[in-house]
């Protein structure tokens, strides 16, 4: 079953439709309910290797759903410390859960000064209205 | 997208209402899911699910010497018809080349219907209008009907109707609405598609759902299609690609003398240099058209199988790679995936 429309305010929000929940110098990532509505259901996500490499703005994986393949851009930089096995597993957890149970990737960040880029939830949901 | 250039069908309005996602297709605003696409595959799997097919071409030919006209149009032999009969038959080229796949239907004497793809019902009513000969009259009908296929095992229990013969068609009645039912479909399940006036089409969906019945989207159309391996035009074949080499010499009667059927007989004898095939992924990923497969190949078609839950597509190999079993690599985005060339249909009911 689809989520309903959230978008939590104690996350950080990316305009290519990412997540990022800062737990000091760390990070766990996902897209949103925005994203993963958009490309209905997933069948498919294509994770970057634990110890690589992200560069905020790039991507770092890709999500797939019948219709649709879309990077998953990382919204912050860091190592890979952790990929979501569960949702390699079965994709649709993202859908079910995006910002909990289909969580993506987990990272060391390289930059923390990086989050004050990104957006509060008030702000994303604004961005959201305009699409 | 120009939102205001696309047309609508007689259901429009019920997409909307239902929630349905519109997407620009072949110039339509058309639903590509309502509830979920594998949700919408499942129903028609293993129950019955409803798609708004107005926006296909429907294209009347008649006259005394329609039949004749039409032998020479099309590739399956139109000798094989009787009234009340249908068959799939492709519309051809000089070069052998599928200006597009088609369904014929025999009305009456010297009266036959062509529905055609909606993205190309346009060039086939060019095509046969531009080469009508006196005795024939070729009229592009589609604005006046409404279509609805209804599909799926339990579709005929849910709508009152008979079993008949595939490729079979009758006029008949719906729930009050004067509908021509025909045992056609692209799904591979058992099914009908149900033709009526355009006015009345609203009426029809809305019978038709009140049975029971899921409506199911574009989205759902393509995968469905897909796990059954019938071809798209436009994607699987083209006017650039033959019958023969695209498995589909089943449809062409080549003694009919078609147009087209000398270069294809000798495609045929020669044998084709490289095949249209069904293949399943083993490696996870979703194949997808335009993506390179090792060795000479492309993908025409590729998406994520619902019922077998993994990446399905064909796509044109060279000769050599085409039997079953064979296996592939496909480039999906710069990562090799495995694959394997399967037989037709990709998926196959457990009876």
């Amino acid at each position: 079953m689809a989520a309903a429309e959230s978008y939590p305010d104690d996350l950080k929000y990316h305009a290519e439709h990412d997540w990022a929940r800062i737990e000091g110098d760390e990070a766990t990532l996902g897209i949103t309910w925005f994203a993963q509505d958009s490309l209905g259901e997933l069948v498919h996500f294509e994770p970057p290797e634990v110890g690589s490499t992200v560069t905020k703005d790039a991507a770092c994986g890709e999500v797939e759903s019948v219709k649709a393949v879309s990077d998953v851009i990382a919204p912050l930089s860091g190592e890979v410390l952790e990929v979501n096995q569960k949702a390699v597993d079965e994709p649709e957890l993202v859908n079910e859960d995006p910002y909990g149970d289909g969580w993506l990737v987990r990272i060391r960040l390289s930059d923390p000064s990086e989050a004050d880029a990104l957006m509060d939830a008030a702000a994303y949901k604004a961005h959201v209205a305009d699409q | 997208m120009e939102a205001t250039s696309l047309a609508r069908t007689p259901l429009f309005e019920r997409h909307v209402a239902l929630g349905a996602r519109m997407v620009p297709f072949a110039g339509y605003e058309m639903p590509v899911q309502y509830a979920g696409v594998i949700e919408e595959h499942r129903a028609v799997r293993t129950d019955a699910g409803a798609f708004d097919v107005s926006h296909m071409g429907e294209i009347h030919v008649d006259g005394p010497s329609a039949h004749a006209f039409l032998q020479e149009m099309l590739s399956n032999d139109l000798d094989r018809l009787d009234d009340g009969q249908a068959q799939y038959t492709l519309l051809t080229n000089e070069r052998g080349g599928i200006v597009d796949d088609v369904i014929a239907y025999r009305l009456g004497h010297g009266q036959y219907l062509v529905v055609a793809n909606a993205s190309n019902k346009g060039s086939v009513y060019g095509w046969l209008k531009e080469r009508e000969p006196r005795g024939s009259e070729v009229r592009d009908a589609s604005d006046e009907y409404g279509l609805v296929a209804v599909q799926g095992p339990r579709s005929l229990e849910r709508l009152g109707l008979p079993e008949r013969p595939a490729f079979t068609h009758e006029m008949g009645e719906l729930d009050g609405v004067e509908v021509m039912i025909s045992r056609t479909g692209y799904t591979g399940e058992l099914g009908v598609e149900l033709c009526c006036a355009e006015d009345d089409a609203p009426a029809l969906w809305d019978a038709v759902l009140a049975r029971g019945v899921v409506p199911c989207g574009l989205g759902a159309r393509d995968t469905l299609r897909l796990e059954v391996c019938y071809p798209l035009h436009g994607n699987d074949i083209t006017t650039e690609t033959d019958a023969i080499s695209a498995g589909l010499g089943w449809a062409c009667a080549l003694d009919t003398g078609f147009t087209g059927a000398e270069k294809l007989r000798r495609i045929k004898e020669a044998g084709p240099a490289r095949k249209l095939v069904p293949f399943v992924l083993d490696d996870k990923g979703v194949p997808r058209q335009g993506m390179p497969i090792e060795g000479g190949g492309e993908v025409t078609s590729g998406t994520h199988s619902p019922m077998l839950d993994r990446g399905i597509g064909m796509g044109y190999v060279p000769a050599a790679l085409a039997a079953p079993d064979t296996e592939l690599t496909i480039d999906v985005r710069g990562k090799g995936r495995r694959a394997h060339v399967v037989s037709k249909p990709n998926y196959r009911k457990e009876e």
